[in-house]
């Protein structure tokens, strides 16, 4: 069986390593070896974050080559762009709306990106996949549900079963944050299948 | 059912399977989750601390050790620097219960200040080194460690990187972990006194148990090989750099040593020998290699092997590529140029940090600032800048004395932690006062380790397990080491500490301020309510910006600042930075 690879990436605080646990949770659960890496060495301090999650029948390696990713999440449109040569030739990408303005920009030290989303769409043409992940933790009563809207879409988009995910939020998610988790992973399946 | 959990908690799995009954330890990334995790286990008999330092956590795991209990000592790469001492005597003194010392390495320095490679230890210490690749791993081999130091009588070095130490893999959990030892001292004075009259014999007998732990390593199932068709050509490597080459090499029969040290010679041999071409994929130094080569063995190995940063499956496949051109494999993709332009997100000290406001006010003298190791060493970045050298723990004090001492004419500050206070600071402010130096000395006391996760230390009252203890003081024994200036200053009150640093650099003794906060991550709530700009007031003077905090953001055209509530922890130190008056609290003031 092919190993699946998906690479996510964003801002430290984005809840991506939350995110990346319930998918890699997800693919054990659908019986599947699994095997998860992530950088947040100082990224507790606003550093770019990333996580890898690679399932199928064996895993070796925690790592993926670059080139080889065959679905990219991110969670800032910034992060798509500077990630986009993991990806490979024929890899997708789920990019969130969100731009989170890098310290270096605010500060003035570095200009701002120059059209990102014009890029973005260049980059990723015809394998581009969009959510506003905000919005849907908003309407799912919770800001900081933001992450499992995004999870929520990346469902759609992987050969897991729709069991398996529950079963795996339900085992990461503390059960007093359970519910609302629940409703803005749906929102964000609901809105990728669109 | 198997558990997705990282290599760090399947050490701490693996220990308390393997029986442990105490584990000690100093936080650094990435190592440490492991005595985090271990700490859970209290419930069913095990002890877990946070010792002041490395060499502090070595030394009393070694009390427990030759009393018979099993234990664990953790530290990241650095940290076996500070407790080499111990451990190169304590291979020859030995140990009765089983010791596992795990040295986390960090290949790529995703958060350390050198690359060292912790296998020299393992061969300067003469112990055993073993080197799992994956969580799964790091379980199983910390239960083979207990078992091998036990049974040799020596601590074995567990090495992990941080890739095995922060990914996840599936750890199926063993339902009935090895029963504890009996803790008993029995005095042994030839064993545990090396006096040179002991000393020289427990030094020969360490060569004799190299030379049967060589030969056990050649037969241990910690060393495997992945067998491929074909004989063309084989692969050499080590812990998790050998899972990459078995993926970035899918020809190639790989030789995976997880027992790397003492060399498995004749295993060495019989893998070479199976084999056209032969590999060596050394993650760090060549110490494979150039062993291999010494057997008289011709390999390839550093000539196309990267010799600096960690060993990836893409760095791997370009080796490849240079070794087999006839295979025409394609080149890695190389960043778009769109990416190369994109804005940097590097590290910043988070919103709220009181070690912004303190740099903020040393920001005010013309002075040379000795940093230490922590959150504050991002201080030495712009637009704060005031950091100017960094060495390692303790080190922000004693090389400001050296400085002084050497004549510099510049006023010298040195800058540590509270946490690297305890660590290795108070002796070098011993040194300071003892020996008659002038330098001012500043503690960022934040009351936690906050860099790494917010660890608790002997200033904070509380031990890994939770218990209320009795809390080091920092004034009274900088008070002890004999410093008579010492004084406690709210680093938010940006004009205070810039008095404060004004008169203590126009002493003429050694004086100490502590620039008490807490880290605002580490309470979890915020320091007062969002700032706001007055548009009215603001002159757009850039004044509020000099002191980098991420919550503050300025329009590129307009040139005005403006306040991302969200971010913004309520400090105060913008409003103090205002000379205009135009920042201020968005709402009245709850929290005071």
């Amino acid at each position: 069986m092919q190993t699946t690879n998906v690479t996510l990436v964003g801002v430290g605080g984005q809840g991506i390593l939350l995110a990346s646990d319930v998918l890699a949770r997800a693919a054990a659960e659908a019986g599947l070896d699994v095997k998860k890496s992530e950088i947040h060495g100082m990224s507790q301090r606003g550093g770019s974050v990333s996580s890898q999650v690679r399932f199928g029948g064996s895993v070796l390696s925690a790592i993926i080559p670059s080139g080889e990713t065959d679905l990219l999440v991110a969670f800032d449109v910034v992060e798509a762009i500077r990630a986009f040569a993991l990806v490979r030739p024929a890899g997708r990408a789920l990019v969130d709306r969100k731009y989170v303005v890098p310290v270096t920009v605010s500060s003035g030290m570095q200009p701002a990106p120059d059209d990102p989303e014009g890029t973005l769409a260049r980059l990723y043409d015809g394998r581009l996949f969009r959510i506003d992940s905000a919005a849907l933790a908003a309407e799912a009563g919770n800001p900081r549900t933001a992450n499992m809207a995004v999870a929520g879409a990346i469902s759609t988009l992987l050969d897991i079963p729709e069991g398996a995910w529950d079963a795996a939020l339900r085992g990461r998610i503390p059960a007093k944050l359970l519910e609302p988790n629940l409703r803005a992973f749906a929102l964000g399946r609901a809105a990728a299948a669109q | 059912m198997k558990r997705l959990i990282t290599g760090n908690e399947a050490i701490a799995l693996g220990a308390f399977e393997g029986g442990v009954t105490a584990a000690f330890g100093y936080p650094g990334t990435p190592s440490t989750e492991i005595l985090e995790s271990l700490a859970m286990f209290r419930d069913r008999g095990v002890y877990a601390e946070w010792s002041p330092n490395e060499k502090v956590a070595l030394e009393a795991a070694a009390g427990a050790s030759i009393a018979g209990a099993r234990t664990l000592v953790t530290m990241k790469l650095v940290g076996l620097n500070v407790a080499a001492d111990p451990l190169m005597t304590l291979s020859y003194v030995g140990v009765v219960g089983g010791m596992v010392v795990v040295v986390a390495d960090d290949p790529g320095q995703d958060s350390s200040q050198t690359e060292q490679d912790t296998r020299h230890y393992a061969r300067l210490a003469k112990i055993p080194c073993l080197e799992p690749a994956d969580a799964e791993e790091a379980r199983d081999f910390t239960v083979a460690a207990f078992e091998i130091s036990e049974k040799w009588r020596c601590p074995v070095i567990l090495r992990t990187t941080t890739c095995v130490a922060h990914s996840r893999a599936l750890v199926e959990e063993n339902p009935s972990p090895r029963q504890r030892n009996e803790t008993k001292f029995e005095r042994n004075v030839p064993q545990f006194v090396p006096l040179p009259v002991f000393g020289r014999v427990l030094r020969r007998k360490v060569e004799v148990r190299l030379d049967a732990q060589a030969q056990e390593a050649s037969r241990s199932e910690l060393n495997t090989v992945i067998r491929r068709p074909g004989r063309a050509f084989g692969v050499v490597s080590h812990g998790v750099a050998a899972l990459h080459a078995a993926e970035a090499f899918p020809d190639a029969s790989i030789l995976k040593i997880g027992w790397g040290w003492p060399f498995p010679d004749a295993l060495l041999r019989s893998f070479a020998a199976s084999v056209d071409r032969l590999l060596v994929v050394d993650e760090g130094d060549p110490i494979l290699e150039e062993h291999i080569r010494s057997l008289g063995i011709a390999c390839d190995g550093k000539n196309f092997v990267p010799r600096c940063g960690e060993i990836t499956p893409s760095r791997l496949r370009e080796v490849r590529r240079a070794m087999f051109p006839e295979l025409r494999i394609p080149p890695a993709p190389e960043p778009v140029p769109d990416a190369a332009d994109l804005p940097a997100r590097p590290p910043t000290l988070c919103p709220g940090c009181p070690h912004r406001a303190f740099f903020t006010a040393l920001g005010r003298f013309d002075v040379i600032v000795t940093g230490d190791i922590g959150c504050y060493s991002l201080g030495a970045f712009p637009p704060l800048n005031r950091t100017d050298t960094i060495l390692c723990m303790g080190a922000g004090f004693s090389m400001a004395h050296g400085m002084a001492k050497a004549g510099e004419t510049k006023p010298i500050v040195g800058v540590l932690g509270d946490s690297t206070f305890f660590h290795s600071g108070v002796t070098a402010l011993l040194d300071a006062v003892y020996n008659k130096s002038a330098a001012v000395y500043v503690v960022l006391d934040n009351r936690i380790t906050a860099m790494t996760g917010h660890q608790d230390h002997p200033g904070t009252g509380v031990t890994l397990l939770g218990e209320t203890t009795k809390a080091a003081s920092i004034e009274a024994m900088a008070r002890a080491c004999g410093v008579d200036r010492i004084r406690v200053v709210n680093p938010y009150d940006v004009d205070a500490m810039a008095s404060a640093i004004g008169e203590e650099l126009a002493a003429r003794e050694p004086s100490l301020i502590i620039s008490r906060a807490p880290c605002p991550l580490h309470i979890r709530k915020p320091l007062g309510p969002p700032r706001r700009v007055d548009e009215a007031k603001c002159v757009k003077c850039g004044a509020c910006m000099k002191c980098g905090c991420p919550a503050l953001e300025r329009d590129a055209s307009t040139g005005r600042p403006s306040v991302n509530a969200q971010a913004c922890n309520g400090c105060s130190l913008c409003d103090r930075l205002c000379r205009f008056g135009a920042i201020g609290p968005s709402a009245p003031d709850t929290a005071k």
